[in-house]
This record gives structure tokens, C-alpha cells and sequence, in this order.
């Protein structure tokens, strides 16, 4: 009898002792392809990757016993470097999901890879329109916008406020003409009629003499454009310089007239029009929370992109939430991506599973002086702006 | 194409080519002077803005920034010059082409450490910040200062040249190194305070450029091109070339824009293709005679 106990004991003991390392749980990972050290997106790269990680600890930091990491891997902006991290992040350190790119240079390069290896991306930026388009993919998920959902409702909005003539003005490139084809398409639809169209070639140098010069020759009642970065600053504030400010309502989608550029603009921002996802002043408890911690930590307004990091990060962790933690099923991280709604800095937020692009509040605001700063006054909301399929078949 | 239209144009590609100038005046002479192709000569400009922009935001004023910025570009030229150049000058094109194209990357790494990646403003002096009413347009006071400001170096510079020692040593040397050498004059001394002097014009560019083109790294990329093709149309070595060839660029560059949109991006291109094609040796070459 005895010796039977003593059995038994023994067995109980190296039995918990077998099941002592199942306890410790494999982390979550969640592998971030940002341009962190090189190229013009590197302010926006930490943004959006503090602000995650920023998310993730508000929210708990882990789900079900299993911690969450958050890696980050450098492009330096270029896609082939983007592709061989990526790759390294999902082979190597074995991350369940990839958050990335900023810019669209290195989008086709992370699309095509997760596509490839049925890994979950998340775009927490590049607004290509055909990512969640034509070249849709149902591993590619994104969680800030895409530039037709951006503009689209600007059109519409200029010409019921009185502005019937429009010039347009955007870099070269494929956002820049997504943004402008998707204003022009609601403003002439609602009998709008464009009288002027710029795109100087996509460069660093800033000089938009000749083209307002250009702008100012066909008197137009509002001037619609795209810039974000030192070329945003450099617009806005030559608008005022060269003297079209006075006799021309200047509207844009949101970047040109970020918290990250006003600063620079000064008074030249004063009573510009932007079209954006995400407006600091947005008066919802969750933004000003969010507001009030990062300017703690960070001592500056929040920018849109630090929103979108943001939700992104909320997002995620509603999703693996509702999985209990499981992550070895991507397609079923995939569905729980689609089936959560969150409440993030921006309002309501769920992603669409006909497109894969997010389902948000577009704000229609003004900067405006506030006794020594600009901020924005908020002139309108269309709620919940979805993108049509648009060549999608998912 | 109205006159008012084209009245605005002209002043932008004049101000344009002012600041071309004041960078391809540096970067000529050197390559005229002492075979030396310097990519890094961007380095300066980049390097006077952010140095300008520091003082600037520590006394509070731009003028601090014209103040501070030439000096520091300067000062960093000779530094390279007493390092790197002088050992360099024999080495033959490629390597000068590499070496100097590396020292633009480690200009932008270093100026990104100490300033972060933000770009950064320097707003043009109260006094200058309005807008000015030329014959029916409206102007920005600031770039009429620029056109100004070139127009006014042009000259100094000119003067200097024609009647100075040190000008005319420097076109003794430009013309015939050895012979000017062989007469008893300190051609390296000459060429030494020639090159502190086209960098301090580079850094004088970048403070000068800022309030119009903002300030950041990787700008002196930006404005390297511009400067060299001015520097081949133009011809290297003479302070008439880099006038002709700014003017001729900033012009290109302004007009193209708006005359030509879909080619505008490649005008400049052009236009050096075509001089090259016409001039390979630049419109107003100096006459080497070695």
C-alpha cells in the first residue's frame, strides 16, 4: 500500500513537472516593416510605431496569459529591403501578423510577400487605392484609408458651400493623381467644373512659384491639393506669399496642414480647408485620452498618423481578444480582424471584408487662429465612408 | 500668356537662378581651379541652413542666421580641404566623385543626429516677410531680397576678381597652373582661400534658400543636380559661366514647369543635353592653356 502511494506521488510529481514548461506561453509577435532611419516617411514610421506600442500597454499588453511583442524591423525605404525584413520577420522571428508600409514605394514588395506566405499585413498608412482594390489580397488588411475614400466627399461639400471653380495641384505620382482623379470625380458630379491641373514632378525641390503663378492667371474660386511633408509647408506657405490667399479658398485632404507641419506654417494655415480620417480636435473621451497621454509622453499633438498606429494596435488587440489569444490559425486571425469593431481615436472602426480597407468617419475642418496657435474647427462628419469593391473580389 | 503671368515668372526663375548661382559659383571654381569634381559641395549648403537655423532660433532673428551659417560652411571646407582634398586632387575622377558622394551621406547622418528628422523652418525676417506690389503682381518681399542679394555677390565677386591680387592670381592659376606657379605665386594659398570662399557662398545659399525651400536632411541631394548642370553649362572655372548657366537653369527649370508640364521634370536634362551637344565645353569655358 505504501510503496503504491509513494508510486503514485511520484508520478504526480514528474507529471506536474512535464506540464511545468507549458505554462510559460510563447509570446504573441506582431512584426512592424517601417522606414525608421531613412527616406521622408521616418517621422511618420515612429509615429505610427509608438503609438502601437503605445495601444497594445493601454489595452493590457498581453491576451490570454500570452504576452505581446511588438518588433520593428527598418526598410530604410526601399521595397527590397522591406521584402528581405519582412521575410526575416515572419521565417525567422516568427511574428503572427505584419504591420506595414508607410509610403506606397514599398507596398507592392510587402503585398506581394504576404500574399505569397499567408501572412496577415496590416497597412496602417499607404492609402493606394488598389491595394484594397483591383490587387486586393486576403491576407492584406489596412487601418488607416485609401486616397479615393479620403477626397471623394470634398467635391461634393466645395460646391454646396459656394466654391464652383476648382485648380488642382499635386506631385506626379500615383497618390497624387488618386487624390486629385477622386476630388475631381465628386466635384464635377455635383457641377463643379475644374478649370486648372498642376502635377509638378515628385522632388524634394519646394519652389511652387511658377505653378501659383499658373493658378493666379485662371482666377479660380478654391485651389484643391495633396502635399504632406516639407513640400506641404512649403505650399501653404507660398500661397499666402504670393497673394492668392486673399482671392482663393485653399482646400486639401488633411496632410497639408497636419500637426506636424503647422508649426512651420504658422499663420499661412489660417483658414485652410482639410478633408481627413483624423482631426486632433475630434471631441470623443477616447481621443482626448489618446490626445493627453501622447502629448505626455511625446510633448506634441498627436498627428493623424500617430492616430492611425494608434488604432491600428487597438484593433489587433480587439482581434486577438475575441481569438482567446490563439494566433497558429492566421485565416482565423484574418476573420477576427473583420468581425471586431472598435471604438478608436478617429470614432468607429471595423474593417470591411468585401475590400479589406477600413470603414470610418471622414471630418471635413478648418484651421484656424487660436489666440497664439492654429488649431482646427470642425466643419462636418460623413460618417462610416465605405469604399465599393472597385475591382475587389474577395 | 499674360504679361503679369510672365512678369511673375521671370522674377521666379531670376531668384531661382541667384540661388543657383551662389552654389555653382563654389562647386565651379573648384572643378575650374583644381580638377576637383566635390559632390559633397551640398554638404555646405545643408550644413549653413542648419547651423543658420540654430542661430537663429537662438537669438531669435534670421539675420543671426546669415551671421552664423556661411562661416560654419566655410569653416567645415577647409577642414575638408586640409583633410581630404589636398590629398585627393591627383586622384583622379572616380575616386573624387566617390569619395565626396560618400561624404553627402555622412553630412546627412551627422546633421540628422544632432537635429533629428524633422524638418525644420526658418522664417524670413519680419521686415522681409510681406508681399511687395510690382507693376500689378504680387510679389514676396524675401525673393526679391534673394534676386538682390545675387545680383549684388555677382558683382563683388567680379570686381573681386578683375581687381584684386588675390583675383588675379586666381585667374592666373585657373589659366595656367604651372606657369602662375613657376612665376612665384602661392597658387595653393590662392586656391585655399578661393575654396573657404565658395563654400562660405554654399552656406550662404542654404540660409538664404530656407525660408523659400524649407530646410531638412537630405536638401543638399535635392540641389545637387541643379548646381552641377549649371555648373557643365555654364563652364566650369569662370564666375561668368556659373552666371549664364544659373540663369539659363533657373529660367529652364521655372518656365518648364508651367509651359511644359509633362517634360518639365526633364527640362533641365535637356537643356544641358543640348549646350553639352552645341558647347561641350560650356558656354563661357575658362581657358586652360595646360
Amino acid at each position: 500500500m505504501i510503496s503504491t502511494y509513494r508510486a503514485a506521488a511520484v508520478a504526480a510529481l514528474a507529471a506536474s513537472l512535464a506540464a511545468g514548461p507549458a505554462l510559460a506561453e510563447e509570446p504573441i509577435k506582431i512584426g512592424l516593416v517601417l522606414p525608421f532611419s531613412a527616406g521622408p516617411y521616418v517621422p511618420l514610421a515612429n509615429e505610427i510605431a509608438d503609438s502601437l506600442a503605445m495601444a497594445i500597454a493601454d489595452a493590457g499588453g498581453a491576451v490570454a496569459g500570452r504576452r505581446i511583442e511588438v518588433l520593428r524591423e527598418d526598410t530604410t525605404h526601399k521595397p527590397d529591403v522591406a521584402q528581405a525584413k519582412a521575410k526575416k520577420l515572419v521565417f525567422e522571428d516568427k511574428v503572427d501578423m505584419l504591420v506595414g508600409p508607410v509610403g506606397s514605394n514599398e507596398l507592392t514588395a510587402l503585398l506581394d510577400f504576404a500574399n505569397q506566405s499567408k501572412t496577415p499585413l496590416l497597412i496602417p498608412n499607404a492609402g493606394d487605392n488598389e491595394a484594397t482594390g483591383e490587387r486586393c489580397s486576403p491576407w492584406v488588411l489596412r487601418t488607416s484609408f485609401s486616397n479615393d475614400q479620403i477626397v471623394r466627399e470634398m467635391g461634393p461639400w466645395m460646391v454646396k458651400h459656394g466654391y464652383k471653380t476648382a485648380a488642382l495641384i499635386a506631385f506626379d505620382y500615383a497618390a497624387g493623381h488618386q487624390q486629385m482623379d477622386g476630388f475631381k470625380r465628386g466635384f464635377t458630379q455635383a457641377g463643379g467644373t475644374i478649370v486648372n491641373e498642376q502635377y509638378p514632378p515628385f522632388g524634394p525641390i519646394s519652389d511652387f512659384g511658377p505653378y501659383l503663378a499658373k493658378i493666379k492667371e485662371v482666377k479660380p474660386a478654391a485651389v484643391f491639393t495633396f502635399f504632406a511633408g516639407p513640400p506641404a509647408t512649403a505650399l501653404v506657405k507660398q500661397f499666402t506669399e504670393f497673394g492668392l490667399k486673399d482671392q482663393i479658398k485653399l482646400a486639401a485632404s488633411g496632410w497639408l496642414i497636419s500637426p506636424l507641419n503647422l508649426p512651420g506654417e504658422g499663420d499661412a494655415a489660417v483658414g485652410v480647408l482639410g478633408i481627413l480620417n483624423y482631426v486632433p480636435a475630434i471631441d470623443a473621451p477616447e481621443n482626448k485620452a489618446f490626445q493627453a497621454e501622447f502629448q505626455e509622453k511625446y510633448h506634441r499633438i498627436a498627428s493623424e498618423f500617430a492616430a492611425q498606429g494608434y488604432d491600428t494596435g487597438k484593433l489587433i488587440f480587439a482581434a486577438l481578444q475575441s481569438l482567446g489569444g490563439k494566433t497558429a490559425d492566421k485565416a482565423a486571425l484574418v476573420k477576427a480582424l473583420h468581425s471586431v469593431t472598435v471604438k478608436g481615436t478617429r470614432g468607429a472602426l471595423r474593417i470591411d471584408p468585401k475590400t479589406n480597407n477600413i470603414i470610418q468617419d471622414i471630418y471635413i475642418y478648418e484651421a484656424r487662429k487660436n489666440g497664439d496657435r492654429v488649431d482646427f474647427a470642425i466643419l462636418d462628419k460623413i460618417p462610416a465612408v465605405q469604399d465599393p469593391p472597385n475591382g475587389c473580389n474577395l | 500668356m499674360d504679361s503679369g503671368f510672365l512678369l511673375l515668372q521671370l522674377l521666379n526663375g531670376l531668384q531661382f537662378a541667384m540661388l543657383l548661382f551662389l552654389l555653382a559659383v563654389g562647386l565651379s571654381v573648384v572643378l575650374g581651379m583644381m580638377n576637383f569634381i566635390n559632390l559633397a559641395h551640398g554638404t555646405l549648403y545643408m550644413v549653413g541652413a542648419f547651423v543658420g537655423f540654430a542661430a537663429a532660433e537662438r537669438a531669435g532673428s534670421f539675420w543671426a542666421a546669415l551671421v552664423a551659417g556661411p562661416p560654419a560652411a566655410a569653416a567645415l571646407g577647409a577642414v575638408f580641404y586640409a583633410g581630404l582634398l589636398r590629398r585627393m586632387q591627383q586622384a583622379g575622377a572616380m575616386k573624387q566623385v566617390l569619395v565626396t558622394f560618400g561624404l553627402i551621406f555622412v553630412g546627412i547622418d551627422t546633421v540628422r543626429l544632432i537635429w533629428g528628422d524633422y524638418e525644420q523652418t526658418l522664417p524670413a525676417p519680419s521686415v522681409l516677410a510681406g508681399s511687395v506690389h510690382i507693376l500689378g503682381q504680387v510679389y514676396p518681399a524675401y525673393r526679391l531680397f534673394v534676386i538682390a542679394l545675387g545680383l549684388m555677390l555677382a558683382l563683388i565677386l567680379h570686381l573681386g576678381l578683375e581687381r584684386t591680387r588675390l583675383g588675379a592670381a586666381v585667374r592666373a592659376g585657373v589659366d595656367d597652373r604651372v606657369m602662375a606657379a613657376s612665376l612665384g605665386l602661392d597658387i595653393e594659398r590662392a586656391f585655399f582661400a578661393v575654396f573657404c570662399l565658395g563654400c562660405a557662398l554654399a552656406g550662404l545659399a542654404g540660409v538664404v534658400a530656407a525660408p523659400v525651400l524649407e530646410i531638412y536632411p537630405g536638401m543638399d541631394m535635392a540641389i545637387l543636380i541643379p548646381t552641377l548642370i549649371v555648373v557643365v553649362v555654364g563652364g566650369p572655372g569662370r564666375l561668368a559661366g556659373a552666371f549664364l548657366g544659373a540663369l539659363l537653369i533657373g529660367m529652364a527649370e521655372t518656365f518648364g514647369a508651367v509651359l511644359v508640364p509633362d517634360f518639365s521634370g526633364f527640362m533641365i536634362y535637356a537643356v544641358m543635353a543640348l549646350a553639352l551637344l552645341l558647347r561641350p565645353q560650356g558656354l563661357l569655358p575658362a581657358r586652360h592653356s595646360s
